[in-house]
């Protein structure tokens, strides 16, 4: 039986409460405290701290044993798979771990000067060279610190190219409704009014639609390819030549490239600004939400617009080039986040051009799980029926909830039951209770086969004994936990001092 | 698998790509081919080897990062994979280890700035900057943000990268020139005169100067209906009071000296927290937060991400912010660090760099290196003149030993100008080997 799953359960304090004697985790020298006493002696009184800060005193272990302990109950890659569309949560080879916490990186400041640090300026060099030639693109920026970032930086290159022309009233940009939420997000931040297009039947961005919103106020349109359905735009060149026909340009968010890579890029589809996200489709990992690591590409004019510096080889050294006067200056503080940078820069440097295998082989295990789960009672699949999947699939339990009371974020929990971190729920918004499933390139065949047995036996449980899925999850650390309760304004608690407040322990302990 | 699909080749599966667009040929990128792990560490080695800093002893270079000690543990803790492999907590029963982790983050954050919420991070300190006047910006409905020259010139370019194209108008204030500090009467005028949404304050300042009027500051700002945003390293705050305790409505720092490291820069995590008595600021501050919660039976507490309404996931152009991926494990780590410390420890460690400070100023004016601002106080870093301070910089440097950044590249008035950084790190052999080569090379 492949249901074995238990998590470990702690009941661990929050560390305010794991001592109770005062105890110093950590050793400081006193050598210079005259010299301090001085230094003090000048500051007004009232700039010194009155009272210590309320934070815990505790010895090494302990410490120790608390983080321990919460890792326990923590779940990533290296445990089981962690299907979350969009999310691209592939394995983490070990050897990049290990070598991109090199002491030459780890103690490397960032004012050194150049000639002091060209072994890890090859390192990015080489990377902006060969995340352009991926995308096919002419010039890459790693200094977005994520994704997102790479998005606020396109939309503004996007946003200073028409304004640098005079085009002063371009201030729409088209998001399709199938696009992840960072999309709007960023085009808002960037200063535009978002307009939505709809997805047609087959799952493609809807033409027709973005056709009759084209106009001299268009600026651009943010699209991912393949889509969050998982289905790559048909008629992407007919869109590419409807929006730079009337003046626009393309962003492609790149969270889902992983099912393409090596077959298809987007700056031959007509984009001109992309982001990729180094976290997701180059295997650095994700810690437990970041750090990541992003990269902005253009091509053409609008490379002149990226964020400096850039690292530039001139055939003897590497150096930084600051002297893009159209750039739209720095989206983030020196030069990106390097450690998960390197961490990219080693996994195409082990795969080289045989990356492509990355697209084959996780977009074999999308279209095998989602043949397997398509036809299960209660399933449904919105869009493009019979149309091959790429990075990851979308299925509806619309029917399902329909039938028999549980949706969607019912099977995710009984999953985690199972052993399984959850796809992606809920989204993309125009699929009714979605499942979003990604699962790269690193899962096996008997997982996927592990995997579709769970669903197989969520699904028939549903309509046979439809409590026990709504009382799941029960083998993870907690039980389910109420979103309402925690959002109800008289119970929002951020901090442990708002707890201690708020005695949830006392109201949970009577409940 | 191909069987199952009724296919013979993986080709079909990219069948519905445009002919045209078909990549029929090779990506040419890594290094010819497929390496085996041997192979890899050994390029990868000869590639760092081209590296050629070589620390005698522990680096004097400032500039918003200084080089301080991560403690073992924080390394091998946030070496569990069960931490560093798993994503964004969607799922939060199955993540409570790393909820309750983050949770802790944003307590003792919240604890060390004296405000009443942290979120669980934003990508470093020069993008919380930038998230910070604008959650400013949407809470006042105002359009300028007061900041003065003396903050990290980067923070700076930031703020102005992600404010001015939606017509945010940053007005700068300057410096006194004895103190370094912000020139009180200046940030005083252009507070009346534009009625601000936000005044930034950065103390110590990027010239290594404690701010001495952020109070005063503050009560300008209160008084015009202006938010006060602060931005201090918290390796400082055992040792100095709590901005939110001298009135700041907003605080941003970064935790590269609290467990990230240098890394040429990054990842750290950005710092944001806000005092919010009056409940302005919670909904519309960015980035991801842990709440405390129950369980539907309501047996028992747990935590999740709380306020997602917030988030562009859910809230998308109307969400506070685009951010995504954070700096979770950077967050983990600062969490990791300030619970070995403790009050007392970081209280000792504060102490520790500034006796340092004040020695090494002390030591260095000795030998004819003063600092450039004579009047102001300073805290781990120092803004040091001399007419000779390029030459003097690359001599250390040919001995191993490195201060800078030199400041013409930020400040054309400070051309003769560099900031020399001390941590933890450094021992009075250290400082005293500094010091004795900088005499024998302005002696010369």
């Amino acid at each position: 039986m492949y249901v074995n799953f238990r998590q470990a359960k702690w009941d661990e304090p929050p560390i305010f409460e794991v001592g109770t004697f005062a105890r110093e985790g950590v050793k400081v020298d006193e050598e210079f405290l005259s010299y301090t006493s001085e230094l003090l002696s000048r500051l007004p009184k009232r700039l010194l701290r009155g009272s210590p800060p309320s934070i815990p005193s505790l010895s090494e272990v302990e410490v120790v044993r608390h983080y321990t302990r919460l890792s326990q109950m923590s779940y990533g890659v290296d445990l089981g798979p962690v299907p979350l569309g969009s999310c691209t949560m592939k394995y983490n080879p070990k050897i990049c771990e290990e070598l991109a916490a090199d002491s030459r990186i780890a103690e490397a400041h960032p004012y050194l000067d150049e000639e002091d640090v060209q072994g890890i300026l090859e390192i990015i060099y080489t990377l902006q060279k060969w995340l352009a030639e991926i995308v096919g693109m002419d010039v890459c920026s790693i200094q977005t610190p994520a994704g997102a970032s790479g998005e606020l930086a396109g939309a503004l290159m996007i946003k200073k190219y028409h304004l640098d022309r005079g085009d002063v009233v371009r201030d729409e940009m088209i998001v399709p409704d199938s696009a992840h939420g960072s999309n709007p997000a960023s085009a808002a931040m960037a200063g535009f009014k978002v307009v939505r297009i709809p997805t047609d039947r087959r799952g493609n961005t809807d033409v027709e639609a973005l056709r009759a919103v084209l106009s001299s106020r268009t600026a651009g349109i943010m699209l991912t390819n393949p889509n969050t359905l998982g289905l790559f735009e048909e008629y992407i060149l007919d869109i590419a030549r409807e929006v730079h026909g009337v003046g626009g340009l393309l962003y492609y968010d790149g969270a889902n490239l992983n099912g393409i890579i090596g077959y298809a890029r987007p700056g031959d589809m007509g984009f001109d600004v992309a982001h990729l996200n180094l976290h997701k489709t180059f295997a650095a990992p994700h810690g437990g939400g970041g750090p990541g690591a992003g990269a902005v590409c253009a091509k053409g004019v609008l490379a002149e617009y990226l964020p400096v510096p850039l690292v530039d080889f001139d055939g003897r050294k590497y150096y930084f080039r600051y002297d893009l006067p159209k750039s739209i200056g720095r989206i983030s503080w020196f030069y990106g986040n390097i450690v998960p940078a390197v961490k990219a820069f080693l996994y195409i440097a082990a795969l080289g051009p045989s990356i492509k295998e990355v697209a084959e082989v996780s977009t074999i295990n999308t279209n095998y799980m989602l043949k397997k789960l398509a036809s299960l009672p209660g399933v449904d699949l919105v869009y493009g029926h019979s149309r091959w999947r790429k990075h990851e699939f979308v299925i509806s339990f619309e029917k399902l909830r329909k039938e028999t009371g549980i949706g969607a974020e019912d099977v995710a929990k009984a999953l985690l039951d199972r052993g399984f971190h959850a796809p992606t729920i809920l989204f993309p918004l125009i699929v009714p209770e979605a499942h979003m499933i990604e699962l790269t390139e690193s899962e096996t065949k008997e997982n996927i086969d592990h995997m579709v047995k769970a669903y197989e036996e969520i699904v028939r449980e549903a309509y046979s004994n439809a409590d026990k899925i709504r009382s799941s999850p029960v083998n993870t650390s907690v039980k389910r936990l109420d979103a309402v309760y925690g959002n109800l304004p008289k119970n929002i608690t951020l901090t442990y001092k708002q707890f201690k407040l708020r005695e949830v322990l006392k109201g949970v302990g009577s409940s | 698998m191909l069987k199952e699909l009724g296919i013979s080749s993986v080709l079909e599966l990219f069948s519905d790509i445009p002919q045209e667009l078909l990549l029929r040929r090779e990506l040419s990128v890594g290094y010819g081919g497929p390496l085996p792990e041997y192979r890899l560490r050994r390029l990868f080695n000869d590639i760092l080897g081209k590296n050629r800093f070589r620390y005698t002893v522990p680096p004097f270079l400032g500039g918003g990062m200084c080089l301080h000690y991560v403690p073992a543990v924080v390394k091998q803790l946030v070496s569990r994979s069960e931490f560093y492999t798993s994503y964004t907590p969607y799922q939060p029963e199955i993540a409570q280890g790393l909820t309750q982790a983050l949770f802790e983050y944003q307590s003792l954050m919240a604890e060390l700035y004296g405000v009443d919420v942290v979120n669980a991070s934003m990508y470093n300190g020069s993008t919380a900057t930038a998230e910070a006047v604008r959650l400013a910006v949407r809470v006042t409905g105002r359009r300028a943000v007061v900041l003065p020259r003396n903050i990290h010139p980067e923070i700076l370019e930031v703020v102005r990268t992600w404010s001015e194209p939606v017509g945010i108008s940053l007005v700068k204030v300057g410096y006194d020139r004895e103190s370094g500090g912000v020139d009180l009467a200046e940030v005083e005028k252009a507070i009346r005169e534009w009625k601000p949404a936000a005044v930034v304050i950065q103390t110590p300042n990027f010239f290594g100067v404690i701010e001495e009027g952020v109070g005063e500051v503050a009560n300008l700002a209160k008084e015009h209906g202006s938010l006060m945003i602060v931005y201090e390293d918290p390796i400082f705050l055992g040792l100095l009071e709590a901005p939110g305790n001298l009135g700041a409505d907003i605080v941003i720092g970064d935790t590269s000296s609290v467990g990230s490291g240098l890394n040429f820069g990054g990842p750290t995590a950005g710092i944001l927290g806000i005092k919010d008595p009056e409940g302005r600021l919670l909904r519309q501050l960015p980035g991801r937060l842990i709440g405390y919660t129950r369980t539907v039976d309501g047996y028992e507490g747990g935590y999740m991400m709380v306020l997602q309404t917030r988030e562009q996931h859910i809230r998308r152009e109307r969400a506070t912010s685009n951010i995504t991926t954070n700096s979770a494990l950077e967050a983990v780590k600062a969490a990791i660090h300030i619970s070995l410390l403790g009050p007392q420890g970081l209280r000792k460690l504060g102490e520790a760099i500034a006796g340092r400070t004040e020695y090494l100023v002390r030591a260095l004016s000795r030998v004819g290196l003063n600092p450039a601002f004579e009047r102001g106080v300073y805290l781990r870093e120092v803004t040091v003149r001399h007419t000779r301070i390029v030459e003097l910089r690359e001599y250390l440097r040919s001995r191993g030993i490195y201060i800078g950044p030199l400041l013409a590249r930020f400040f054309k008035e400070l051309g003769d100008c560099s900031l020399v950084c001390t941590t933890e790190l450094h021992t009075k052999e250290d400082i005293d080997l500094l010091v004795e080569l900088v005499g024998e090379f302005l002696k010369r």
